[in-house]
């Protein structure tokens, strides 16, 4: 493999710790009892799970805002275009056992009084073609989208604004009737996948592990890309962008490379998040949405393989925690992060870390051959001309 | 360097009557003028001004004549330039521009501030469509009907005139990038280091004396290096054509000495543009000298001489 | 007018010569007589032509007894057959004079006998009353039944019409008359010339009555010549529709703009002039939404009388506070950011929500109820389409604040210092101008006037915590399209867009018109990232 070595250690202890927790979880709450203090209990699972679906968001996020610099406030649409891709496959699991009994359409299109299934949902039935729309769908919005932004040097500000009116009316029409996806309450009430019953706890174990095993290949894949030459060429796109044109690269590739892969890699967050949490609904291309996940990102520290994860699951964890104890007071504490974040802590936690540790060791080495007189050690001393 | 210095001392010649240089460059351009020494000139029997309205057919075959005649010179040029304006809410520039480079030649622009002489380089470098006129590289190559980086896949460097690096990359990568090479981005993903590949970057870290930062981020290195890595970067993408935008701006005396001579070495084997404030840069290069002024070309010729015309003294000094 | 005179003219020649009961000879008859003539056994036949004769005398008077014989109230004495009004079943009955109503004596309910009616006869009163009423003092009545017969009068009522034209000065009224008796001549088995002379009359009234009128002759009548013309006067009546429903749509647009103004306008200043990406916008515009509702809660309390002034009142404190929140950010985050747009949007993002919240928790989750004031409520028609009092001065609102904030940009030193710091700020800080100052007095001028747009803006939207929200996507866009740091092209994307929305909204419906147009946008931006009116040089994109 080419990016074994250039990983770094911390990325295979994250990885690590990501195969131990697919393994762990699910056997703590399937196999230990109840009364036992390492038990996970049920509702956890599901939460946690989703937890890791956000995670593998944010890492998607990361790739084109942390290491190309496009700041997309539409990445929720592409995980809601997963999830209903999932949905639709969910629902027409459903089959006869809907209330309205009808095998072929889901509830809401009897209720609607349709005749018959509209051709897009032709195909959900069978898993394999949903998993394959659960990846196409979001990469061609991506792919189109990106394609005329990026060609037409849609950069900055004006870009995030776009992504974010791209949701905006992804909302608006996924909350009409007509559209055949549910409407206003999207779809639910699923009942099994695969074969099995969704809510049973063994799946949700499942379903936790495939999570854990999905951002596990996320962190990896956005690895190998970013230490490989393109992702050197995507941080110049980032840092120099004309100067990356005037080298004879097309930049415009460059990001429309990174834009679709990450709405790929956000799609199937999206598919593994509806299982779990046992809805899609339009609220999910609420531009709300798209906004909190780059907070996570944020938190995390952009532009690093760990700081998307651990900003996902710290905000998520704080969110699930305020939202219970102080209700009124989690919107200030959001808000107040994402203040505080960018003013304060820009590089987020894990770039302050590297940050001061790389400062750390760098004081040292210059005592040290202060001491030592040593020549060797002055390389990667900043010049102090500049 | 006869060619050379004929053809641009017609275009200084006919740029001298700044008010009416249109109709005097597009007649010398389209057709052999016999003052300039042109064999054909004598032969077709064109004349150079119609004193009378002339017949259809030597409308027609003055016509074809001026194509192939302009084609043939054009041909033999590395860049040509000719009668390019562009105008920025109003304000032109670049005004009817003429300008033709050889091929393996060094020159070297100068001028005062707003003289167009950046402009001039990002319309060369296809950032800026002009409003008119012709841009040709090697000959028949329209640089108005590509982008930046086809341009650059050409075989034409760009130095910025603030120096313009990849700050979060090494040395070496930075380098690396800039290496001649597909452009593909699969190929980029699937991009393996290989010994020709190292040998190339030590090559140019040698040429621009950056061995010993090789591993240093490119934002931590002094203003100059990084104008020496910019240059090496140039290098490494090995065009044709090297346009370099004020090299030595911010440099001690010493770095400015040194980067004279790096650029004479490169145009041992490169076409290089260089545009430059510092006249003691441009006499160190020691090439001919083209003066811009309002976005079109003031004076032309050895240094001591554009250094000597009056209108040049005027532009630099005020009246 | 002239043509319409002849016309009236010429009919009512026609009805002199005509069989019908002449309204110039009725004028001799006593009222008194005619309704004696109810009294008597008789068919409904000799009631209808009782009720035609009194209907023709044109008299005020008799509209009592007509109305008295409609509700059943009007009654015979069997001894001589004389006609009274009796109110109630009261044994012995009061008798009333059908014409004069005064007192006439008393009789037991037993020698009195009801005049018979059905509701042939009932059409019959209502269209001999909308006759007399036609003649009736005050202009405003008959202008009403003028109105009324439009839709009911037939043959019947055409001597009535006439004779009310004849005696018609008010010219509007006089029309309205004129267009109801063209409908009755339609309804009639007048010839077919005069019907068509009355298909221009409907044509020239041009309203969707006019056209049903026209619609129903087109597909009953069998004259090719009467056929035609009501087809012609019809598709003439559907293309003025038509174009009065543009009209309208343009209007609706003009008011959707105006509100799109109003909410980016002060985005303009911060996005466009300072290159500011302020997210916390729409919570500035609801705070000046949350002030109004403020002021006028306390004016309530205290000073009903001012409810009027309750707007003006509020529009300099909503400047105020919304200002002063603008101050306070910009001092606190904003100027730590500069140069760094994202990072600017992702914490204003965060201002926003805290916002938010703070209102949510002051004022509680729903809406607030602010009053529209007197001067704001109701409507009126031009032509075809209803205007909305409140809509026309939002809309005179919005061009009064750009015009001003136009002024304060290119009048005022603090608008040439504005100006002077967004084109070379370390110019700016050379010439001796306070940036830092500059800066977030701008940012207050922005958050400011959407304070005042939210004060505007609870005129017709809820007052929510999430008033903001709603607008946010929509200013950007306007500024973007029209072309940022430009106020004009903030002016002409705005009024573009609203109508652009507007227009779309019948074909394709409220929500897929929105998602139209937000493609168009994204579209057109590709196409022109810099908007409109853009400005365009070297330095742009530097």
């Amino acid at each position: 493999m080419i990016f074994a070595r250039h990983l770094g250690a911390r990325v295979w202890i994250l990885v690590a710790v990501l195969v131990a927790a697919a393994i762990l979880v699910p056997a703590a709450n399937l196999w230990l009892p109840a009364s036992h203090p390492l038990h996970v209990p049920n509702y956890l699972v599901p939460l946690l799970g989703k937890y890791v679906c956000y995670a593998l968001l944010a890492l998607a996020l990361d790739l084109v805002w942390g290491y190309v610099g496009i700041l997309s406030l539409g990445h929720g649409a592409f995980f809601a275009l997963g999830g209903y891709a999932m949905g639709m496959y969910l629902m027409r699991q459903i089959g006869g056992r809907g209330v309205y009994g009808n095998p072929l359409l889901p509830d809401f299109m009897v209720f609607l009084n349709w005749k018959e299934l509209p051709w897009y949902w032709y195909g959900f039935d069978h898993f394999a073609f949903a998993a394959l729309m659960v990846l196409l769908v979001p990469g061609l919005l991506a792919f189109v989208f990106g394609y005329f932004a990026f060609r037409s040097r849609v950069t900055g500000v004006y870009l995030s604004i776009i992504t974010q009116a791209m949701t905006y009316a992804l909302l608006l029409a996924f909350f009409r009737n007509d559209m055949g996806f549910g409407g206003n309450n999207g779809l639910t009430d699923f009942k099994d996948i695969l074969g099995f019953p969704i809510a049973a706890r063994s799946t949700r174990a499942a379903l936790f592990a495939a999570s854990c095993a999905a951002l596990v290949a996320g962190v990896l894949v956005v690895g190998a890309v970013t230490r490989s030459k393109l992702g050197k060429l995507m941080i110049a796109v980032r840092d120099a962008e004309s100067r990356t044109r005037f080298l004879g690269w097309r930049a415009e590739h460059v990001k429309l490379f990174a834009f679709t892969l990450s709405a790929v890699m956000a799609g199937v967050a999206g598919a593994l998040y509806v299982p779990q949490v046992g809805i899609i609904n339009p609220g999910e291309f609420a531009p709300v949405n798209s906004i909190e996940v780059v907070i996570w990102a944020a938190v995390g520290g952009r532009g690093t393989l760990l700081g998307p994860v651990i900003g996902a699951l710290l905000v998520n964890w704080g969110k699930s925690y305020f939202t219970a104890a102080w209700p009124e007071g989690w919107l200030f504490m959001l808000g107040g992060l994402f203040v505080v974040v960018t003013l304060l802590l820009p590089r987020g936690i894990v770039g302050t870390f590297d940050h001061g540790w790389d400062a750390l060791r760098l004081r040292r080495r210059a005592r040290l051959a202060e001491r030592g007189g040593s020549s060797g050690a002055t390389d990667a001393v900043p010049n102090p001309a500049e | 360097m006869t060619m050379v210095e004929e053809a641009s001392r017609q275009i200084r010649v006919l740029h001298e009557p700044q008010g009416y240089a249109p109709s005097l460059t597009s007649i010398s351009l389209a057709g052999p003028d016999p003052a300039a020494g042109d064999p054909d000139a004598g032969e077709n029997g064109w004349p150079p001004r119609p004193v009378v309205s002339p017949h259809p057919w030597a409308t027609e075959r003055a016509a074809r004549l001026a194509a192939e005649g302009k084609g043939r010179r054009r041909r033999d040029t590395l860049l040509y330039l000719d009668g390019v304006t562009k105008s920025f809410d109003g304000f032109k520039a670049i005004n009817n521009l003429s300008l033709v480079v050889e091929r393996g030649e060094m020159r070297a622009i100068i001028g005062p501030n707003g003289a167009g002489k950046t402009t001039m380089m990002d319309i060369i470098t296809g950032k800026t469509r002009p409003d008119k006129g012709e841009v040709f590289f090697g000959g028949d190559v329209d640089l108005t009907q590509h982008d930046e980086a086809e341009i650059a896949g050409m075989g034409i460097g760009r130095k910025f005139q603030k120096p313009t690096v990849f700050e979060s990359h090494t040395v070496e990568d930075n380098l690396r990038l800039a290496l001649s090479g597909s452009r593909s981005i699969l190929r980029a993903l699937f991009h393996r280091k290989d010994a020709p590949e190292r040998q190339r970057i030590e090559e140019i870290l040698a040429l621009t004396r950056l061995e010993a930062k090789r591993k240093m981020l490119a934002a931590d290195l002094s203003h100059g290096q990084k104008q020496w890595l910019e240059i090496g970067m140039l290098l490494a993408q090995d065009p044709e054509l090297l346009l370099v935008d004020e090299p030595v701006a911010g440099m001690t005396d010493a770095e400015t000495e040194e980067t004279a001579r790096l650029l004479r070495d490169i145009s041992q084997k490169h076409s290089v543009v260089v545009v430059e404030h510092d006249m003691h840069f441009v006499r160190a290069l020691g090439v001919k000298v083209t003066c811009l002024h309002e976005g079109s070309v003031l004076a032309e010729g050895p240094l001591d001489q554009v250094s000597a015309d009056p209108r040049v003294v005027e532009v630099y000094l005020g009246r | 007018m002239a043509l319409a005179r002849a016309l009236a003219f010429f009919l009512f020649a026609v009805t002199l010569a005509g069989a019908a009961p002449a309204p110039a000879a009725a004028q001799g008859v006593d009222p008194h007589a005619i309704v004696q003539k109810f009294g008597g056994k008789q068919s409904f036949e000799a009631t209808e032509g009782v009720i035609g004769e009194l209907a023709a005398t044109g008299d005020p008077s008799v509209a009592g007894a007509l109305r008295a014989l409609g509700e059943g109230e009007l009654y015979w004495r069997d001894s001589d057959q004389a006609v009274f009004i009796v109110h109630g079943r009261d044994d012995p009955a009061t008798l009333l004079d059908p014409i004069t109503g005064e007192p006439a004596g008393t009789a037991p309910q037993s020698s009195l006998t009801k005049v018979r009616i059905k509701n042939s006869i009932r059409n019959a009163i209502s269209d001999a009353l909308a006759g007399l009423t036609l003649r009736a003092k005050d202009p405003a009545v008959r202008l009403n039944a003028a109105e009324t017969l439009f839709s009911e009068a037939d043959a019947q009522g055409i001597a009535a019409l006439d004779a009310a034209i004849a005696a018609e000065t008010v010219p509007a009224v006089r029309q309205k008359m004129e267009e109801s008796r063209a409908a009755a001549v339609l309804r009639s088995d007048r010839p077919s010339e005069e019907k068509v002379e009355a298909v221009k009359v409907l044509q020239h009234r041009g309203d969707r009555a006019a056209l049903n009128v026209l619609n129903s002759l087109s597909a009953s009548s069998a004259d090719p010549v009467l056929h035609r013309a009501a087809q012609a006067g019809a598709a003439a009546i559907e293309s003025t529709i038509a174009f009065w429903n543009q009209a309208q749509n343009v209007w609706y647009g003009l008011s959707l703009g105006s509100v799109l103004l109003l909410a980016a306008i002060g985005l303009a200043i911060t996005f466009g002039v300072m290159g500011v990406i302020n997210m916390a916008h729409g919570e500035m515009v609801m705070l000046g939404a949350y002030t109004t509702f403020v002021v006028q809660e306390l004016i309530r309390a205290n000073a009903p009388g001012l409810f009027d002034w309750s707007l003006v009142i509020a529009l300099p404190l909503a400047f105020l506070v919304s200002g002063l929140v603008g101050l306070a950010v910009e001092r606190c985050i904003i100027r730590f950011l500069y140069g760094r747009p994202l990072e600017t949007l992702l914490a204003t993002f965060g201002v926003s929500l805290i916002l938010q919240q703070g209102v949510r928790t002051l004022f509680g989750p729903t809406n607030r109820q602010v009053g529209n004031p007197g001067w704001m409520s109701g409507a009126f028609d031009v032509g075809l389409m209803s205007v909305t009092w409140n809509r026309l001065w939002i809309i005179v609102f919005a061009l009064v604040v750009f015009a001003v904030l136009l002024l304060i940009l290119n009048r005022t030193p603090m608008g040439l210092q504005m100006r002077a710091v967004t084109q070379n700020r370390r110019m700016a800080a050379a010439m001796g101008i306070r940036t830092p100052w500059v800066d977030a007095l701008t940012f207050a001028l922005g958050s400011g006037i959407a304070g005042i747009a939210g004060v505007a803006l609870s005129q017709i939207d809820n007052v929510s915590p999430n008033l903001g929200q709603g607008y946010i996507i929509d200013s950007f866009m306007v500024v973007v399209f029209g072309g940022v740091g430009n106020l004009w092209g903030t002016l002409v994307g705005a009024m573009s867009l609203g109508i652009l929305n507007k227009s779309l909204e019948p074909y394709a419906g409220a929500v897929l018109g929105k998602i139209v147009v937000l493609v168009l946008l994204i579209l057109f931006i590709q196409k022109r990232p810099r908007g409109l009116f853009a400005l365009k040089g070297r330095f742009v994109d530097a």
